[in-house]
């Protein structure tokens, strides 16, 4: 059975290829077949892998597949091979299975598009590259995968090609998470040059035998990788593409700029745990950016009026409650997060693109309201999914993994109540702008007529991934409530466990439970009252000097791009204009200005009257002669 | 018989010179350059005349003879070009033919 893991990368790459090569000659018609097609059975062999993983677990709980020697060079072997363990499987599954959803869902959704069979081609080569992600051995193939979701992040942002606008949003993302890549690339040769190897589990060790804890070189090694998981998973201080990486069609931002991309990031940094565990002070930044990053990008959120930009600031904020498990070293309930954050993103995303489609591509919430009668099946998925972005207790999932970070992160030797309380004030955060989006899109009075209704192609996908938004937390459920702790149990064999809890603070795990629910439900209720039930409270707000610059400000996402356009755009824009004349070629265009002067200026002597060039030729004589005489 | 000095002859001589340069420059007509040049030619002529006394040399007259015979040669080229130039010019103002310049 886990000789058929290569089947899983191998499936979309097909795929991609076949839509590449053959997408123009072959039936419209089959385009989604294949693509779909190739992302579900890939998800299929995920599925009975993981099936024979629970059953009978390979040996050491990891299997690794070597497929042929990728590079040989002297000293340094680099083989093509696959690695499959708990972490691994997990990404795995997550990213064939609602990888396979939103195939399904873009088969209706982008049905009217001119590039029907090019966007499925993207979609696959992106899921072929994301599995190359979770699955590479070495960093090498993981490097590979890296930039592979890269390009096609940039290939689909910018997708609708001819609005000018799309276009700068593709570029902005490439390039802002090149500045991430080009951190981890550093970060990869200082390991390849410090340790000698690229493959992962090889290198781990090797690091826990040779470093220190808190030596420079761990140090140098976890900060170089978090910045390239920083770029990627749009965290402070590079979050500013992923807001404008919503110009791309939806299903591309519940795929890849929500459910599996973004979420790279975390991945590394649980790959690579071993490293940051040898740099504390790496780890403690880690936690310091995912609380700093889920405050300022919850508050963005507050003031969106785009409804994906909504979304776009909530995936920073989660991303955000990843970043700080990681950081306090709780990776399974990261990881956890990752997983359920995938369901309840995906499902939002795709519920908000049949409302954008429906109102005939409207996106701004201040012009919807009243959709819930008339989008009744869209209206139950967005309401299940936005409860779990809020983690409303026992009923959704987002409460159970929201709960276990918030917990690690107060109880945890390396937690501390402030990033607790951090985590605590984003749920808060969260309750609001979550219910903010519902009300503002789903009650209230019609503004825009409904245009079309989704099919069931599209609405199928959105009920599966709303019972798994309900159901998925139970994988995991507080001890605290009734001890089940099934997925971190599952993650031990590739991640450490979750740190344990000080002793004497039994109840108050119960206690801290009961005060987030109290605080998601505050944010709920002062969501319902302020844009719900007297709207004219958050008109007085905004209506105030102060609320009209805060509400500016935080539209503006905290007025990051202003300042990267002051200081980095406009000094770098500045020289080159400055040196648009390449200042070097002074010195040649200045030799060439001056034999050109001189020859005006010789030519001019050349009048045409004879008279003068007898009178020169007699000056010229006399002046020779003048010098033979008296020198 | 009392010969004259050689300086005098040479200072005639480069006083003839001056002034034919000055006439060559100053006129614009094309008879009255060539006429400039005869008188520059005889200048130079003077002076070798002059200095093949002072030396007691024939080679100062050879010379002379020499310049009337490249001075015979101007004259013909000289005028033959000077009925050209007014034939296609209609005017003898040496400035007129000012179309090479530059």
């Amino acid at each position: 059975m886990y000789e058929l893991l290569w089947l899983v990368p191998a499936l979309p790459c097909a795929g991609f290829l076949i839509l590449a090569l053959f997408g123009d000659r072959l039936p419209r018609r089959a385009a989604p077949f294949i693509g779909a097609g190739s992302v579900g059975f890939s998800a299929l062999v995920s599925f009975l892998i993981a099936y024979r993983f629970f059953t009978a677990p390979p040996e050491g709980e990891h299997f690794s597949q070597v497929l042929w020697t990728w590079m040989n060079v002297e000293g340094f072997t680099c083989q093509f091979s696959l690695y499959l363990d708990a972490l691994s499987l997990v990404m795995c599954l997550v990213v064939t299975g609602v990888g396979f959803l939103i195939h399904v869902y873009s088969a209706e959704y982008m049905i009217d598009d001119e590039s029907y069979a090019k966007f499925f081609a993207y979609m696959n080569l992106f899921v072929a590259a994301m599995l190359m992600l979770v699955l590479g051995e070495n960093m090498v193939l993981l490097y590979l995968g890296w930039e592979g979701v890269g390009l096609c992040s940039f290939l689909l942002i910018g997708f609708w090609y001819k609005n000018p606008a799309n276009g700068r949003a593709a570029m902005k993302a490439f390039l802002t998470t090149r500045i991430g890549d080009t951190f981890m690339a550093i970060g990869l040769f200082l390991l390849f040059v410090q340790l000698g190897t690229l493959d992962i589990q090889e290198m781990m060790q090797r690091a826990s035998q040779q470093w220190a804890v808190g030596s420079g070189v761990a140090v140098a090694a976890a900060l170089l990788i978090l910045g390239g998981a920083v770029g990627k998973s749009g965290q402070l201080p590079l979050q500013v593409w992923l807001p404008d990486a919503m110009a791309g069609p939806t299903p591309v931002s519940a795929l890849i700029h929500a459910a599996t991309m973004v979420t790279a990031g975390v991945y590394l940094i649980a790959r690579t745990h071993v490293i940051f565990e040898l740099a504390p002070s790496a780890q403690f930044l880690v936690a310091v950016v995912g609380a700093a990053t889920l405050l300022l990008a919850g508050f963005a959120a507050l003031a969106q009026r785009d409804i994906k930009r909504v979304l776009a600031y909530s995936t920073i904020s989660q991303i955000g409650y990843m970043f700080l498990a990681m950081g306090v070293g709780a990776y399974a309930a990261g990881i956890f997060h990752l997983v359920t954050h995938a369901f309840f993103k995906a499902l939002l995303f795709m519920a908000s693109g049949a409302v954008i489609v429906a109102l005939h591509h409207e996106q701004d919430m201040f012009k919807m309201g009243g959709l819930r009668k008339k989008l009744p099946v869209v209206f139950w998925t967005f309401l299940i999914g936005s409860m779990s972005l809020a983690s409303l207790p026992i009923i959704s999932s987002g409460f159970y993994s929201k709960d276990l970070i918030l917990w690690s992160a107060f109880a945890s030797e390396k937690g501390s109540k402030a990033l607790w309380f951090a985590g605590f004030a984003g749920a808060f955060v969260t309750g609001i702008y979550t219910f903010r989006m519902v009300i503002m899109t789903f009650f209230g009075e019609e503004k825009t007529h409904v245009h079309v209704k989704p099919g069931w192609v599209m609405c199928l996908p959105l009920v599966i991934l709303a019972i798994c938004s309900t159901f998925g937390g139970l994988m995991e459920i507080p001890s605290s409530i009734y001890h089940f702790p099934l997925f971190t149990h599952f993650m031990e064999s590739a991640l450490p466990a979750a740190p344990i809890p000080h002793e004497g603070l039994e109840h108050a795990e119960l206690m801290l439970q009961v005060i987030a629910v109290i605080a998601v439900l505050c944010g709920l209720s002062i969501a319902v009252v302020a844009f719900g039930v007297k709207p004219q409270i958050a008109r007085a707000v905004v209506a105030t000097p102060f609320g009209a610059k805060m509400r500016d400000l935080l539209f503006a996402g905290w007025g990051f791009d202003w300042l990267y356009d002051k200081i980095l755009i406009q000094p770098f824009l500045r020289t080159a204009r400055f040196n648009k004349d390449d200042f070097v070629d002074l010195i040649w265009n200045g030799i060439a200005a001056l034999s050109r002067g001189v020859h005006s200026l010789l030519s001019e002597t050349e009048t045409g009257h004879v008279r003068w060039y007898a009178a020169t030729l007699s000056v010229g004589a006399l002046l020779a002669l003048a010098i033979v005489v008296l020198l | 018989m009392a010969s004259v000095p050689m300086e005098h002859a040479l200072v005639l001589a480069a006083v003839l010179f001056a002034l034919g340069l000055a006439g060559l420059l100053v006129r614009r007509n094309i008879i009255f350059m060539l006429m400039c040049l005869e008188i520059m030619f005889n200048a130079a002529g003077l002076a070798f005349v002059a200095a093949g006394a002072r030396w007691a040399q024939a080679d100062g007259q050879v010379m002379f003879m020499m310049i009337l015979t490249v001075a015979a040669a101007e004259v013909a080229v000289g005028l033959a070009l000077l009925l050209g130039f007014y034939h296609h010019f209609k005017t003898l103002d040496a400035d007129a033919a000012e179309g090479m310049r530059g």
